[in-house]
């Protein structure tokens, strides 16, 4: 009896631990995460008025020209930027993402990877190490954006895959990540880098005479580049407020089962004592009666 | 005038000014109060804010990026952008 009291309270004890472990990570997330909604937060406005300045010089320009990213090819030689987080603990979060990516190649670009024409991308440890376990034709250049998340390297990744792009090494640039909803909502999502979309030209929008130095074409040429760095870093940081989110949440839903587990555990003590109390009783009591008979 | 500084990783000026000053991609130039509207390409260089008219300045170290005047509001997209003295 006295044994099994103290595997129990053993018990109780490691799962209070495990407990301290988790809260606390789910408070190191929350911080986390509210420091990468910040920047995401921090960087709309000059997303928003990039695109603002790049729909007034679509819709003044006369012709299409100057759109040598928008160029449609056929689809032979594919590269998909698949972003992932560094760390584990985080729920489904990163298997969601392998998992899209993997259906993604499965569905749309079996051909391709069948030649062996797919590439890949990865951004953070887990997806890179999961696809070079996995036999792709993974390159892990740009494995470690985490670690310094700043504008000027997700820039020189973006830069990459522009110049890989023009020398016709891949003829469509994917992005495989983790849209931020909120902190419980992730939007695993599939986006088109490479080539650009058309931009729509606004009918009826007000014309204002804008002045344009240099020429509309070599604007848009120079606004082109901007704007798909602005998108990798939008979609960088969406993904990293996403992970810390996930991993708030992973962390939360830990610290309740914990909870769970010791209400269970307390319960199976208290009995385990009270067995114990009870045995003890009636061999005294019996013991005396044995004596006084 | 009105003028915004804007770079992806934050707003690094915002408030009326008396002009700026800003490094063009085909040569300096500078925007005053009531400019005419403009799109420019800017190449890396320094941009100048003139706070007020007595000499009070600003200086911002920038690689490259874009500007847009429109109705008396400046905005400067930049990339890489540092305060400089």
């Amino acid at each position: 009896m006295a044994g099994q009291l103290k595997e129990v309270r053993n018990k109780i004890k490691a799962t209070q631990n495990m407990q301290q472990i988790t809260k606390a990570m789910k408070m190191v997330s929350a911080a986390k995460l509210r420091k990468a909604q910040d920047a995401i937060v921090q960087m709309r406005p000059y997303a928003r008025k990039l695109q603002e300045v790049l729909s007034n010089i679509v819709s003044s320009a006369e012709s299409d020209a100057g759109m040598s990213l928008a160029v449609e090819r056929p689809v032979e030689k594919v590269l998909l930027i698949v972003i992932t987080s560094d760390r584990g603990l985080c729920g489904a979060y990163n298997a969601n993402v392998i998992k899209l990516a993997r259906t993604t190649i499965q569905e749309k670009y079996a051909a391709q990877q069948a030649k062996g024409n797919l590439h890949i991308w990865g951004i953070g440890k887990k997806g890179t190490e999961f696809f070079q376990k996995n036999k792709y034709k993974v390159s892990d250049a740009h494995k470690d954006l985490f670690l310094n998340l700043k504008f000027e390297n997700v820039q020189a990744v973006a830069q990459a895959a522009v110049k890989a792009f023009e020398a016709k090494e891949y003829d469509v640039i994917e992005l495989i990540y983790s849209e931020f909803r909120n902190a419980a909502v992730q939007r695993f999502a599939v986006e088109r880098f490479l080539p650009i979309p058309k931009v729509e030209k606004k009918e009826g929008a007000k014309k204002s005479d804008f002045i344009f130095e240099p020429a509309k074409d070599q604007l848009i040429a120079e606004l082109m580049p901007k704007i798909l760095n602005t998108q990798l870093y939008k979609a960088v940081l969406d993904a990293n407020a996403s992970e810390h989110g996930a991993r708030m949440t992973a962390m939360d839903k830990a610290s309740e089962n914990a909870n769970e587990l010791l209400k269970h555990y307390k319960i199976s003590y208290n009995r385990a004592r009270q067995a114990a109390i009870t045995t003890e009783l009636t061999e005294i009591v019996s013991g005396a009666a044995a004596l006084q008979g | 005038m009105n003028l915004e500084i804007l770079t992806p990783e934050k707003k690094l000026f915002s408030g009326e000014v008396y002009g700026v000053q800003l490094p063009g991609i085909t040569g300096l130039f500078e925007v005053l109060d009531k400019h005419a509207p403009l799109v420019s390409a800017l190449k890396s260089g320094r941009v100048k804010v003139l706070k007020d008219k007595s000499n009070h300045l600003a200086y911002y170290d920038i690689q490259s990026g874009f500007v847009e005047v429109l109705n008396n509001k400046t905005t400067v997209l930049v990339e890489g952008a540092t305060s400089a003295e």
